[in-house]
């Protein structure tokens, strides 16, 4: 149990960084001195999500427009990352590509948690033949890997941006579901849920107001995680073809269409997108840690 | 134990069962099947002709009745025909397992290789430079996409041979053979010894936290013996239970691994023949890995009552 005592040190720590200076910023100064690399995890993301959010400022180029002359140009003071096979600016690209990924990332990971927690409070408060009849639907959605239960998806549903978010937040449901399941049948047997049933409450009432907040430390934990891997299969998908459709600017499908036949004469096109791709999972997976290790000390790995 | 089996092997046929009506229904919900996608491309044809062929290939009856025809046949090992290639498709499937087993042995091997030393190493230098360095590399490892990494691979082989390592039916000789397999499995292997690395280090750091490894320090044992003697061996079960999860992680890897190496392997295959909708080949081949995750589950669950003789699965 040297963990919980850890945490209380850290909690005391916390609220005298607090309380010395006052306010928020001195907290979250403590925390970034204390968890450095979730510090770095979430820098990485602000720049993805600075360079999604301005992208238009960010660049010179329009990352649509095609240009025959610049075909496979090679990186310049101009085209910082070069261009492509139909001359357009790799830059420009990857920057508005940063829209595409956080958009499927975050839209997928919210839709797939909205489910997973919906789904997991009811399994876990009522019980019964609906945690039964809930937790066959879980072992299905589960019992095929992320990635092909998200390709037959984005096939069904058939290409567009809106059904690539679908098809990624589905097969995320169960993972959801499942941790908040076992969190809800741990709370409904505390106290302070059977005070509340006691004074007569409604079981959606115990559920929404006592039982989630309760479930919220490792649904955002959980959450930083999904992130990651959503953003990745979403690369996958468009990789594969069967992703983001023209005329979007999605990394996978940047990698796509250069593959193998640009990695020996147009390595810029290569190597570029997949920066983008692993530092952007690599800031989530950082920040994710970190947040496990402040929220859920149990957790610890 | 045997009212346990039988439970489970119940929920294991309820869960594919769910699993194979959602698939067929998924697939026949799309507007648009194989016919309009052959007869788009090849401009206007006479709707009697299509018809037909949807008659042919049994696209005219009710989905219900398509799917008994479907389950009927799998009874008896008729998988249907690919409506591309127009062969069973148990005859297009057989022959690409082999190739994908290989590639998934083999990148299982090097992810336990790689990721059992490295994440005990860790453990035990628990709080070192050593421990933060391996820690970032698996973090990084899990953080690349399997395919950028399989091209990445390709890169170096081209920047230092020259050649782009192509892969063949007949390699001439076993070296030849498994140089071919080992480089897609590295790039696959990587993302799972990442995953291997990770649950080893934390499953070491808790057993090394107990009252045994306490009292085995108090003896006098040396630091060697209580890491690789006491330690390890406890440490080794929670790590068998990872074999679980990557069986879906890894065949997550091996579609877009085949896809870059371009490897004929069932993997890549899937892939194809999403993008045909040839229905006969993807739900055959959704259900074949859904057996596949089920079975290496079950596996895995009996696997640790083995290992560890306090789990017992009662009735």
């Amino acid at each position: 149990m040297a963990t919980s005592v850890k945490t209380s040190e850290y909690a005391a720590e916390l609220s005298r960084a607090g309380a010395d200076v006052g306010g928020r910023w001195s907290a979250a100064l403590f925390l970034a001195r204390r968890y450095p690399l979730g510090a770095i995890g979430a820098a990485i993301m602000l720049v993805f999500v600075f360079a999604a959010v301005f992208a238009e400022f960010l660049t010179v180029h329009d990352p649509l427009s095609t240009n025959s002359a610049l075909s496979l140009a090679h990186p310049d003071a101009h085209y910082w990352m070069g261009a492509d096979n139909f001359g357009r600016d790799v830059y420009s690209r990857i920057v508005y590509g940063a829209r595409i990924s956080l958009a499927v990332g975050i839209g997928s990971t919210a839709l797939g948690c909205l489910f997973g927690v919906a789904l997991g409070l009811l399994s876990g408060y009522l019980s019964g033949w609906v945690d039964l009849l809930i937790q066959r639907i879980i072992d299905i959605l589960q019992a095929l890997p992320l990635l092909v239960l998200a390709l037959v998806m984005a096939a069904a549903l058939g290409p567009s941006l809106q059904n690539v978010i679908i098809a990624i937040a589905i097969p995320l449901i169960p993972y959801v579901a499942r941790v908040i399941r076992a969190n809800t049948l741990a709370l409904r047997e505390l106290p302070f849920v059977e005070a509340a049933r006691a004074t007569g409450m409604s079981d959606m009432r115990i559920a929404l107001r006592h039982v989630l907040p309760n479930t919220l430390a490792p649904l955002i934990v959980l959450a930083t995680a999904q992130l990651g891997s959503a953003i990745l299969v979403e690369a996958s998908l468009s990789f594969l073809g069967l992703g983001i459709p023209e005329p979007y600017p999605s990394w996978g499908r940047m990698l796509s269409e250069s593959a193998a036949e640009y990695v020996r004469t147009a390595p810029w096109l290569v190597i570029f997108p997949g920066i983008a791709i692993s530092l952007l999972v690599f800031g989530t997976n950082l920040l994710g840690d970190a947040l496990r290790d402040i929220l859920d000390p149990r957790q610890r790995t | 134990m045997a009212g346990y089996l039988a439970r489970r092997s119940l929920l294991m046929l309820l869960t594919l069962f769910g699993i194979s009506v959602i698939i067929f229904t998924l697939l026949r919900i799309v507007p648009g099947n194989v016919v309009d996608i052959l007869f788009d491309a090849a401009g206007f044809v006479d709707p009697a002709d299509k018809a037909k062929l949807e008659a042919d290939l049994g696209l005219d009856k009710s989905i219900p009745m398509q799917y008994a025809a479907w389950i009927g046949g799998l009874a008896h090992g008729d998988l249907g025909y690919s409506y591309v290639s127009e062969k069973p498709a148990l005859k297009e499937i057989l022959p690409r397992i082999p190739i994908t087993a290989r590639l998934a042995g083999m990148a299982l091997v090097f992810s336990i290789l790689l990721g059992v030393p490295l994440g005990v190493i860790s453990a035990v230098k628990q709080n070192t430079w050593l421990d933060y360095a391996l820690r970032l590399v698996s973090l990084s490892g899990l953080s690349l996409p399997a395919f950028w990494l399989g091209l990445l691979i390709l890169m170096a082989f081209v920047a230092s041979t020259d050649t782009i390592p192509i892969y063949s039916a007949a390699p001439k000789s076993f070296w030849d053979a498994l140089l071919m397999y080992s480089v897609p499995a590295a790039a696959v292997g990587f993302r799972s010894s990442a995953l291997v690395m990770r649950l080893t280090r934390s499953s070491m750091l808790e057993v090394l936290r107990q009252d045994y490894i306490r009292t085995a320090r108090s003896k006098g044992a040396s630091e060697n013996s209580i890491n690789y003697r006491h330690a390890l061996r406890n440490a080794m079960l929670p790590v068998v239970t990872v074999i679980g999860i990557e069986a879906a992680f890894l065949i997550g890897g091996l579609i877009v691994t085949e896809t870059v190496f371009n490897i004929p392997g069932v993997a890549r295959f899937l892939v194809e023949a999403i993008r045909w909708r040839d229905y006969p080949i993807v739900q055959n081949l959704v259900m074949f890995v859904a057996v596949i995750v089920v079975a290496v589950n079950f596996l895995v669950d009996m696997l640790y009552a083995v290992l560890d003789p306090r789990i017992r699965y009662g009735d």
